[in-house]
């Protein structure tokens, strides 16, 4: 692993002024590496950071890697990682033509690693640097406690997908303030409907009273009405000034639970352990967001390296290669899903609309396809759409938001179902459906997407910790519940539950195959004749390292 | 010439350094995590199979392959022309199905890195897990394969020269020359030495001897056996054949024979792995094919034979009428003869046809060393597999 070279640097800084004149931003550091596809292989399980701390499931991950290149020798051209100053690989073998398309492509990555706004906890923050910082101290801790520092590590991880992603972020952008006064707010919201509970008439004549107020008796209205409140609820100032004591707690995530109120945590003998939770929390919540703008991120590098490449003059001659290149990076597969071919047409699809003026009511509204073929405002809010897409959408938005149907018909797109023909015994892939709903739908459905698992303090006994999964619609997978809760009851100190939705398949009717729970491994289901499937709500408990289950009423 | 350059993870762990740690876990109370995966390539005749540990890390998440059965066929994006309903495109069920990473796998013979990397596995299952060796039944045949070793002595000149030898002769020069008067207390400065008397060693092409192992692995690819059962039964069968190529040195040739009712012989472990869910179940059909092949082939003159059966115990032939006489005619050649039931999770224990008419029979009282019978449930970890598998070869 070493600097790319003057020579290649030079090319670089080519191309960040070019992008830079295309709009691009992103900081003026930037550092690149040369390295062998062994040295990849070796980032890989730890996401890419050098520096990361040492884990021996890394270095299983490792030697996995290494038989997977033995079978499929793969040739990545560049990896890109989010940090200050933002670092790129790049394979040894790349020429110099190629390496002009991937700076490009590695660029419009670190455009929106430093402008998406699901980013924005990151943007102030030198991650190999705490990374290396963090290594250490596990180094250190490693040293003293030996092994044990893997198995809180172990554990740490094993709940390190469940990070409050969402209220990290929220930190760095809070809501805005509502207009208008807290007093008021208490008034309406809490006092009347939860102290007094009055009923809706009432409700809605002193909601017409403070109108009233305000509307006569302008900048004094809101004072006026209280007096009259006061006056027939003398009681309300004090439980109003109390409101404001109350502070909404923080909702926290599991491992911050545990680090704040693990009494097995705070025993002076364990108190190290905190360190390596926090470690790992930091660390999963910095890559939170990398799962999540996946089509969005590839699309993005994708249109750009496509765009500023056929700009620029430096690679004449080599535009064959580069079609090469590109074509096999971002066609669309006749069945399967590639983020970087989506994602980049979504984006040419979004600028051309936004070019024509069609994200308006004018063209919504227009019901024949000719005239709406025809339609072109010229109204050219392209560029300035696709920036603002970057800066502000996740894949979730970007897929619900601008994939439609005129989209999903121009690229001929469709939901592809498989089944089985059993008088050929084979699989039958088949178009399903050219809807977009489906469509997105389908893509929605295989977004990154953590279950969402709160603790629930007031249904805990005895020191237990109880946690709680919200049901979408789809089971936990259950052969990792016994380890993770093994984790948990570890770090914790005390029996730890956890309540969870089952399906249960009711026997089909002629079928004694279909047995509770079996039709998870899928046996061979009969035409016409699928499971059908109760929920129901069990309780897991782990306690003395021993699982158990009991159904819930 | 650049500075040498050391990796980012300075000390990569060595897979027995991994295995020692997994073993550490269990002492300190916390189920072993490691497990010895393999990976094939998937593809015909060339088939490729590489050795790696793998674990799991375990996290609370939504099971990816769960679908409400209202929502029916697994989805997929595609792009293309056709009208909704359009078929385009098929695979065959029977034949090839899905390989991926994580599933059992051995390819047959071939490639050298795929025998290193098995014979790797054997190591290290002979060793870590510890694993009897098996008794050699003794056939040696030669082999066309020749070793170079330093065997071929010769007088006054050669590559490596043997002291022992050389020092022996110039005794005997010295002792008939009369130079040594009292061979109790001989004095090395006195002796004359002859370049004659130098005795060296070169290479020399030996041949080979060795036990060859021949090894049946037949599998129940019936109806029933979808899922767990088949995953169990081929990862069984690919640590028994990794532990033979290392106990026999790589010489370990393999035959896989698939079975419903009808039996037949598959070219490579891939099709053997990839091949499911055909009909009904016949057992017999399985031990007549191999009985036959043995019998046209003459392969008991020259091998050692193992064979091993996996199965989940469903059987028509109920009473083993059909199915033990092929069984005892396969006893009079076979080293071993090892049959798995991975048992379903929805059955009741010890019940199936196989297990039944087996012990009913008593071939397992009369001949336990011919005949291993191992019993699990199809949701059987590592741990257990390995424990089968000292069962079926101890």
């Amino acid at each position: 692993m070493e600097l790319i070279n003057q020579h290649t640097k030079a090319i670089m800084e080519g191309c960040k002024e070019r992008a830079r004149s295309a709009g691009l931003r992103f900081e003026d550091e930037t550092l690149e590496y040369i390295v062998t596809n062994r040295d990849l292989l070796e980032l890989t399980p730890k996401l890419m950071i050098p520096t990361l701390y040492d884990y021996w499931v890394h270095d299983v991950e490792v030697l996995k890697e290494k038989g997977r290149y033995e079978l499929y020798p793969g040739n990545p051209y560049e990896t890109v990682i989010n940090t200050r100053p933002a670092i790129s690989f790049y394979n040894d073998n790349n020429p110099d033509w190629l390496n002009v398309m991937i700076f490009y492509h590695v660029l419009a990555h670190i455009d929106f690693f430093q402008n998406n706004i699901f980013f924005r906890h990151t943007w102030d923050f030198d991650l190999t640097g705490q990374a290396l910082s963090d290594k250490r101290l596990i180094a250190r801790l490693r040293a003293r406690h030996g092994r044990w520092v893997d198995y809180v590590i172990e554990f740490a991880r094993g709940i390190d997908n469940l990070v409050g992603y969402f209220e990290e972020l929220a930190r760095f952008d809070p809501p805005a303030v509502t207009v208008g006064s807290r007093r008021l707010d208490y008034y309406f919201d809490v006092f009347l409907q939860e102290v007094k509970k009055v009923r809706a008439a009432e409700y809605l004549r002193e909601v017409e009273r403070f109108n009233s107020c305000c509307v006569h008796q302008g900048a004094l209205g809101e004072d006026n009405f209280f007096v009259e409140v006061l006056r027939k609820y003398p009681e309300f100032e004090t439980l109003y000034e109390k409101s404001l004591e109350r502070r909404p707690a923080r909702k926290g995530d599991l491992l911050q639970y545990l680090m704040e109120h693990s009494d097995f945590l705070k025993r002076e003998e364990n108190r190290w352990m905190l360190s390596v939770l926090q470690v790992i929390r930091n660390t999963s919540v910095y890559f939170q967001p990398q799962i999540r703008t996946k089509i969005l991120n590839e699309g993005w590098a994708s249109y750009w390296h496509e765009r500023l490449f056929l700009e620029d003059d430096r690679i004449r001659g080599h535009e064959v290669d580069f079609a090469r290149v590109h074509a096999g990076v971002t066609s669309l597969p006749k069945v399967g899903l590639n983020p970087y071919a989506l994602g980049m047409r979504l984006f040419e699809y979004i600028e051309e609309m936004a070019d024509k003026g069609r994200y308006s009511f004018a063209y919504q509204k227009l019901g024949d396809a000719e005239a709406r073929r025809r339609f072109d405002s010229g109204a050219g809010k392209g560029r300035e759409t696709l920036f603002a897409v970057r800066a502000n959408e996740s894949d979730f938005t970007f897929i619900s938001r601008y994939i439609d149907q005129d989209f999903v018909d121009r690229h001929k797109l469709f939901v592809a179902g498989k089944r089985l023909n059993r008088s050929r015994m084979t699989w039958q892939y088949y178009i399903k459906s050219r809807k977009a709903a489906d469509y997105r739908q389908m893509l929605l459905g295989d977004l990154y997407h953590p279950p969402h698992i709160r603790v629930a303090a007031d249904k805990a006994r005895d020191g237990g910790l109880y946690l709680e999964h919200k049901f979408e619609g789809k089971p936990l997978v259950r052969d990792y519940i016994a380890n993770t809760l093994l984790g948990i009851e570890y770090l914790w100190g005390r029996p730890v539950h956890l309540e969870t939705s089952e399906p249960v398949a009711a026997a089909a009717a002629g079928s004694n195959t279909a047995v509770a729970g079996a039709f998870l491994s899928a046996p061979p289901e009969r035409d016409g004749e699928r499971p059908q499937i109760t929920w129901r709500r069990v309780l897991y408990t782990m306690e003395n390292r021993e699982l158990s289950k009991v159904p819930l009423a | 010439m650049g500075e040498p350059k050391a990796g980012y993870t300075a000390h990569v762990r060595s897979l027995d350094e991994l295995l020692e740690r997994d073993r550490r876990r269990e002492e300190d109370g916390f189920p072993r995590k490691i497990r010895v995966g393999r990976m094939i390539k998937p593809g015909k005749g060339d088939s490729k199979v590489v050795v790696v540990p793998t674990t799991v890390e375990e996290k609370l998440v939504h099971d990816p392959n769960f679908r409400p059965p209202e929502e029916g066929d697994e989805s997929l994006g595609g792009t293309g022309e056709g009208e909704e309903g359009e078929v385009i495109g098929e695979t065959p069920v029977r034949e090839a199905g899905e390989a991926g990473e994580g599933g059992a796998g051995q390819g047959e013979g071939g490639a050298h890195e795929v025998e290193s990397s098995a014979y790797d596995l054997g190591r290290i299952l002979t060793e870590k897990f510890e694993l009897p060796n098996l008794k050699e039944k003794g056939k040696k045949r030669s082999l066309t394969r020749y070793t170079y070793d330093l065997t071929d002595r010769h007088r006054g000149f050669g590559q490596l020269l043997d002291k022992k030898a050389t020092l022996r002769r110039i005794l005997e020069t010295n002792l008939a020359l009369g130079r040594i008067p009292d061979p109790q207390a001989v004095d090395p400065n006195e002796l004359l030495i002859s370049p004659e008397d130098r005795v060296y060693r070169i290479l020399s092409r030996e041949k080979d001897y060795e036990s060859q192992a021949l090894v049946f692995f037949l599998r129940d690819y019936s109806g029933s056996m979808a899922g767990k059962a088949t995953e169990l039964v081929c990862t069984q069968h690919v640590l028994i054949y990794s532990w033979l190529l290392f106990q026999y040195d790589r010489q370990v040739e393999t035959r896989f024979i698939l079975h419903d009712t009808e039996a037949k012989e598959v070219k490579d472990f891939y099709t053997y792995y990839n091949s499911r869910v055909a009909g009904g179940t016949r057992v017999a059909a399985a031990y007549r094919l191999v009985n036959e092949m043995v019998e046209k082939e003459s392969l008991a003159k020259d091998y050692n034979i193992y064979v091993f059966h996996g199965t989940d115990g469903d059987d028509w032939d109920t009473d083993g009428r059909e199915v033990l006489p092929e069984i005892e005619k396969a006893l009079t050649y076979a080293s071993r003869v090892g049959v798995t039931v991975a048992e379903h999770a929805y059955g009741s224990s010890g019940n199936t046809e196989v297990e039944r008419y087996l012990k009913k029979s008593g071939l397992l009282e009369k001949k336990p060393e011919l005949l291993r019978l191992d019993t699990m449930g199809e949701d059987a970890e590592e741990p257990r597999i390995i424990e089968g598998i000292k069962k079926l070869i101890s």
